[in-house]
């Protein structure tokens, strides 16, 4: 690894303690040789108002993404990607975004599906930095473009489709959003436009963990024990048995399958990134209504 | 097929704008109508709940018309509010307002739906993203259509 691991204390009692970085030591390592930092918001135009000096943009739309297959982009356009943003395979990469990381714990993941070797979450992202008044620009910056290879990219590790969803029933599936998301019960009005589902509920046996439970108010995560207290305790998950987790598009469930993943060190934890919006609409699949998870039909 | 109808001029000359920019340029000027959305009110910033909320959109929206008089040829006044966490969110609400605001309801209920995607925003903001203006002008034309009868 080319730039050092942030020592921070309180990064240290998590299962990887290398997957984060504290405000504090970014603000230190800044213009670093071998660091870039990436910005991923929900809002695309977020970045535009400032954004950390230096920081390059990525879009889980526009970048990640490949409109025509509905799936992230191959090795090639990744490969294109990483290059314009003058990111090479042994860069340090440091993600932030808003919405405690939603987007930046996403676009992790997408980079992890490449195998990039060092990437690692600012702990409390782009809210953290600028509550505690550290510098921002509008200036873009104009990274100077970097070779990377074309590495094929490797779903099966830690993204789950649909037909394995469907075999997992029963097993330690979580379903990361609200509560009135899993119990099925909407808000939306008669003659309104319809986005997102057909029908609301969740995927049977799924249990409810709303990911923001795993999020402290400054956006920072939780604590080793208070994490530990929710999934092992009160859930009483196995880490060393498999996961799969699922939120709406797979953005807040990417930042549960970070926690579960690297602060708690689980074995095996997949993001289902079809979710709901997949699940919800599609023919021959179950779903389950309510408070309970409900039971796997019998197949 | 019918011709189109055209754009009120206000509109067509925001249409333009984007339409003269190249794409980094045009996130930019999105950013500018963003920080030029009027702020609400205070008969409306100190009643949150008279607003309307625009699920299509990924962050907050809320907006609320007014008309005067009643009939397409009632004249439209729109009034939103949007975060600042939400640039984009605020920025096409600062076209819709820019552009649409104090024309005749029958004016604003003949732009056509797809006036979203004239602006040349599909391949900086994303046509997902661009659903969620498309839900604030069809909610803008059915509570003007209620509010004046039209």
């Amino acid at each position: 690894m080319s730039v050092p691991l942030d020592p921070a204390p309180s990064l240290q009692q998590y299962a990887h303690p290398e997957k984060l970085v504290t405000t504090a030591w970014l603000a230190e390592n800044l213009g670093t040789e071998g660091l870039v930092v990436v910005e991923s918001d929900e809002d695309v135009l977020l970045y535009e108002t400032g954004h950390i000096p230096g920081a390059v943009k990525i879009d889980w739309h526009l970048d990640l993404n490949d409109p025509v297959t509905r799936d992230y982009v191959d090795g090639e356009g990744f490969a294109a990607l990483m290059g314009r943003s003058g990111i090479s395979r042994d860069t340090t990469i440091v993600v932030y975004g808003d919405k405690s990381n939603w987007w930046a714990a996403y676009a992790l993941w997408v980079f992890e599906l490449f195998g990039h070797p060092d990437v690692r979450l600012l702990d409390g992202g782009r809210a953290a930095w600028q509550a505690e008044g550290r510098p921002m620009t509008k200036d873009a910056p104009e990274p100077a473009a970097a070779e990377y290879p074309v590495v094929p990219r490797e779903d099966a590790p830690i993204r789950a489709y649909r037909e394995q969803v469907l075999d997992f029933l029963g097993g330690q599936l979580v379903d990361v959003r609200s509560p009135q998301e899993y119990t099925g019960e909407r808000t939306h009005m008669p003659d309104y436009p319809q986005e997102g589902t057909v029908r609301g509920g969740h995927i049977p046996t799924a249990r409810s963990v709303p990911w923001a439970r795993a999020a402290a108010e400054d956006g920072r995560f939780k604590g080793r024990e208070e994490l530990e207290a929710i999934y092992l305790a009160e859930q009483g998950f196995d880490a060393s048995a498999p996961v799969i987790a699922y939120c709406r598009i797979g953005e807040r469930s990417s930042h549960t399958w970070f926690v579960l993943r690297y602060l708690l060190g689980f074995e095996d934890v997949r993001n289902y990134d079809g979710s709901w919006t997949e699940w919800g609409n599609a023919v021959r699949l179950p779903i389950a209504i309510g408070e309970e998870p409900g039971e796997a039909p019998a197949r | 097929m019918s011709a189109p109808t055209p754009l009120p001029a206000a509109f067509a000359e925001i249409v333009d704008d984007f339409q003269a920019l190249g794409g980094r340029d045009r996130l930019q000027l999105l950013l500018e109508f963003s920080e030029g959305l009027p702020a609400l009110p205070a008969r409306y910033a100190e009643h949150p709940e008279l607003l309307e909320p625009v699920p299509e959109c990924q962050s907050p929206i809320f907006l609320v018309t007014e008309v005067e008089g009643t009939g397409r040829e009632a004249t439209a006044h729109l009034f939103f509010s949007a975060p600042p966490e939400a640039p984009t969110t605020r920025g096409f609400a600062g076209i819709l307002a820019e552009g649409l605001e104090g024309l005749t309801v029958g004016e604003v209920l003949d732009v056509p739906a797809d006036v979203t995607e004239q602006l040349g925003l599909a391949e900086v903001v994303s046509p997902l993203r661009l659903r969620g203006m498309a839900g604030m002008l069809g909610r803008i034309k059915r509570q003007l259509a209620e509010r004046a009868g039209a």
